[in-house]
């Protein structure tokens, strides 16, 4: 059985989307991170547009809009303006050595896909191989705000894992209903600034963006 | 205009919130809320009153009010355990409410614009507490109330004492409200339909069922005071302002009672024996327990409000063998306890209440709490000794005033033991009567020692230098306090004097609860008679008593006035070598509860302070803490504390950890759900 040229080019972006997820674990740089971020927000936007096009569900061309102009343009130069104003271009620390990161990062995507194997069966959408990759982008992005040890590469992890959960939605059911895309589109927005704000609160509060230092607001 | 019994009692609790929500207007000094909201409060609960006793004879009212969330209205229902109960809360209320009037007439004005708004909308709530025909709306109204009074208990949160008694309020209060919210729960069998009618129709298992009572019976008994969950009681009452302790102690311990009412007999239904001799055992319990903890106390409240332990003790055994004796099948006896229960639901309000209100005007015009403190304020204080006087003897069930018809009742209920099949409860009832009986001399003796240390014998000089009484202080309370004890005096004797009438209404309400009232014999007492089984068994007249109490007083007045007046000798006593007696050599209050500590001594945890012989200053000094505290409260809260700091271990403070919990949450939970 062929496989329609649509499915191909989706299950070729979603092995784009993994790739990145990856790079993203494994890169050091602020810079850099942000770059990737906005290249995955592309590569969705663009695996959203061909499954509008090919199952004419019009919403999805919305969607797609809404994911360029928020996470390919706007959020990538809100957070590289931030990093400017906070002049924060250093190296990221982890907690964990990269390689080790990878290493539970493989068995994440195993993990993901194991689990998401039964459930893409059921589904009847062309797109439905893609779920278990969007699992495992969730889970990586999850991974990458817990061994980072600075606010921007976290904040970075958070919105990337939105990304997953976004191609989830359209991978396993064509996307979620207009109005809660546009009710997460608008939170992933306002997050973005709150986070802004806080972190010039952190940094006067703590002369630095190191999350360490809130270890002091812990009660005893 | 003709309103029915449920328009009207609607009405009246818009009325509580609109005078609530009135109080909070900013004005100079507060003109409202010092003036108008709580006479037009109490004109309010008489009117409640009289809309409640309409409805003994109306048939059952139901409505749905489009209030709370969408799809999840609100249902009333006024039937005649309803009104009933709504007579008890508006006819007390009224003269607590004319009483706080005078009483609250000093407060700033900040103070006393909160004072009236919570006052308010605490008895709307308990008001709405009775009309609610859904658990929702129960539920809201039921915490409502706990709010309301928690604040009002928490008046003068400054001092760390009362804020600390509030909290125990709370924390009790939430216990058993979420004992009340798992019961309902339980009997709603997961049909997402939590109206009462739901609720009466569902079928339990009789595993369910027993579960569902022992919630009801532990969640409403937490907010009635029955041990081993009084320990809020005898704190909470001395700390809020005094027509709230009446309130609480009057009102709000009956709304649980109502509760207990309506949802075992009414709700989950089918009553067994057994629940019947556990509700028997820790009434009695409560019972001993509060009267005996009264005996010892020296502040005023605090021992008033043991006394409400014990009278929720008391409503507990009515209840109890009512439903040992439904659970057998004998209907007649179990309306007969049913009936004992309620009426003296509705005296305990009224005397409870007076009392309450007299201790207030001690404390308001003398600035004493201590009875060690007080004596001889028969002299200064006539009226309030008066009407304390008629409070004291009705809690004492002396005939012929209200406490004494219902006592007597639960009495005669215990009597019908004989009807039971099963030999060993047949031979426990008449040990709870027992009980009953001592608890009942018991209170008699503690009421001897408040009226005669506090308002007897000479003047005493308090022993701090800080309860010395105000300059000017020492007058007898204002014309309000006045009316409204007056009021709750007035309601004793007319429970007392008249009781066949409120009988009849309280028999209707067991036909409609039980399906079966008492027999037709008991049905004939008259205006005069109380007959409660039949003319053959026991009947009670308390106008001949009353007659015959007024005859021989009258008689033995004008004998002495006739033969003895005119021969009394004035002559220096034989003073036994003391050459004057002193207000310190009468007996305190401690001295007077010193038998009753020796004798049921194991029962307290006494620390006592015995001066030694050569000892130039010698104090006396004697602390008495209840035993619940070290065997039940305080490992509780060691066990709590001890979780909660192992559960403090997972607060790290470093937000990689806490992501870690939510990942490995997440990847718990999508093993577990796969």
């Amino acid at each position: 059985m062929a496989t329609p040229f649509s499915t191909q080019l989706v299950n070729l972006l979603a092995a784009f989307l993994l790739l990145l997820a990856f790079a993203m674990l494994a890169q050091r740089r602020v810079l850099t991170l942000i770059k990737m971020f906005a290249w995955q927000g592309a590569a969705l936007a663009a695996s959203t547009l061909i499954v509008a096009w090919s199952t004419g569900q019009h919403h999805l061309y919305f969607s797609a809009a809404l994911t360029l102009a928020l996470k390919v343009i706007f959020i990538p130069w809100a957070l590289h303006r931030l990093i400017d104003r906070l002049n924060v271009r250093w190296d990221i620390e982890t907690l964990i050595n990269i390689p080790a990161t990878m290493l539970i990062g493989i068995g994440l995507v195993i993990f993901a896909f194991a689990l998401a194997t039964p459930i893409a069966q059921m589904a009847s959408t062309l797109t439905r191989s893609t779920l278990g990759i969007a699992l495992a982008v969730v889970l990586l992005s999850f991974l990458m705000m817990i061994v980072r040890r600075k606010a921007v590469p976290q904040v970075i992890g958070f919105l990337s894992m939105e990304n997953g959960l976004f191609f989830a939605a359209t991978s396993a059911t064509y996307g979620m209903p207009l109005v809660v895309e546009l009710g997460i589109a608008l939170d992933v927005l306002v997050g973005t600034f709150i986070f802004g704000i806080f972190f010039f609160h952190i940094r006067e509060q703590f002369d630095s963006l190191d999350i360490r230092h809130m270890e002091k607001l812990k009660e005893d | 205009m003709n309103l029915s019994p449920l328009a009207g009692s609607l009405a009246c609790v818009a009325a509580w919130l609109a005078i609530g929500a009135l109080s909070l207007l900013p004005g100079r000094d507060a003109g409202f809320a010092r003036r108008f909201a709580f006479p037009l409060g109490a004109l309010t609960g008489l009117a409640l009153a009289a809309f409640g006793l309409e409805s003994a004879w109306a048939p059952v009212e139901q409505a749905t009010l489009p209030l709370g969330l969408p799809d999840l209205p609100f249902h009333l229902r006024l039937d005649g355990l309803a009104g009933f109960f709504l007579t008890l809360l508006g006819a007390v209320s009224a003269g607590v409410t004319l009483y706080a009037n005078g009483y609250f007439r000093g407060e700033t004005r900040a103070r006393l614009t909160l004072i009236a708004f919570e006052y308010h909308v605490f008895l709307a709530s308990m008001a709405l507490v009775i009309l609610a025909d859904d658990a929702y709306l129960f539920m809201v109204a039921w915490e409502t109330m706990a709010l309301s009074s928690y604040f009002l208990v928490t008046t003068d949160h400054r001092l760390p004492a009362i804020r600390s008694a509030g909290f125990l309020y709370l924390l009790i209060a939430h216990l058993g409200a979420i004992a009340i919210l798992l019961c309902f729960g339980v009997m709603h069998g997961g049909q997402g339909d939590y109206t009462f009618n739901a609720l009466r129709t569902a079928e339990l298992t009789p595993f369910w069922a027993t579960g569902a009572f022992l919630l009801a019976f532990f969640g409403f008994g937490a907010k009635a005071g029955m041990i081993p969950l009084h320990a809020w009681l005898p704190e909470a009452h001395p700390a809020a302002p005094t027509p709230v302790s009446a309130l609480m102690s009057g009102i709000m311990l009956k709304t649980a009672i109502y509760g207990m009412v309506r949802v075992i007999y009414d709700l989950i239904g089918g009553v067994r024996w057994e629940w019947g001799i556990l509700v028997l055992a820790i009434g009695a319990g409560t019972t001993l327990f509060g009267v005996l903890y009264a005996l010892v106390q020296h502040d005023l409240k605090r021992l008033l409000a043991y006394h409400s332990v014990e009278n929720i003790g008391i409503i507990l055994l009515g209840l109890g063998m009512s439903m040992v004796f439904l659970g057998f099948g004998q209907t007649e006896a179990a309306a007969l306890g049913l009936i004992a229960a309620l009426y003296h639901t509705l005296n305990h309000a009224v005397f409870k209440a007076l009392l309450f209100l007299g201790a207030g005007s001690i404390l308001h015009s003398r600035g004493l709490r201590d009875l060690n403190d007080m004596g001889g304020l028969i002299r200064t204080m006539p009226v309030t000794a008066f009407y304390f006087l008629v409070g004291a003897l009705a809690i004492s069930a002396l005939p012929p005033l209200n406490g004494f018809v219902s006592e007597w009742l639960t009495f005669q209920t215990a009597l019908q033991a004989p009807l039971l099949e099963h030999g060993v409860v047949r031979t426990l009832l008449p040990l709870f009567a027992a009980t009953l009986a001592l608890a009942g001399a018991l209170t008699a003796m503690c009421f001897v020692k408040v009226y005669g240390v506090a308002f007897l014998g000479q003047v005493r000089t308090p022993r701090h230098p800080a309860h010395a009484p105000a300059a000017g202080a020492g007058q007898d309370c204002g014309g309000a306090e006045r009316i409204g004890m007056a009021w709750l005096a007035a309601g004793c004797f007319v429970l007392g004097l008249f009781p066949v009438s409120f009988l009849l209404i309280l028999n209707r309400i067991c036909v409609a609860l039980l399906g079966g009232g008492l027999p037709e014999s008991a049905l004939e007492s008259n205006w005069l008679w109380l007959v409660p089984t039949s003319a053959g068994q026991a009947s009670y007249s308390p106008l001949i008593f009353l007659a015959v109490i007024v005859a021989v007083t009258g008689l033995a007045f004008l004998l002495v006035r006739r033969f003895y007046h005119g021969r009394v000798r004035y002559a220096p006593p034989w003073d036994c070598g003391y050459p004057e007696q002193t207000a310190r050599m009468q007996d305190t209050a401690d001295a007077f509860g010193q038998p009753i500590r020796h004798v049921f001594g194991p029962l307290y945890l006494m620390t006592r302070h015995l001066p030694a012989p050569e000892d130039p200053a010698p104090r006396y000094s004697l602390k008495i803490e209840d035993r619940h505290w070290r065997l039940l409260y305080l490992p509780v809260a060691r066990l709590t504390e001890f979780i909660s700091g192992k559960i403090g271990l997972l607060q790290r403070g470093r937000i990689s950890i806490y992501l870690l919990y939510s990942f490995l949450t997440l990847i718990a939970l999508l093993v577990f759900v796969r």
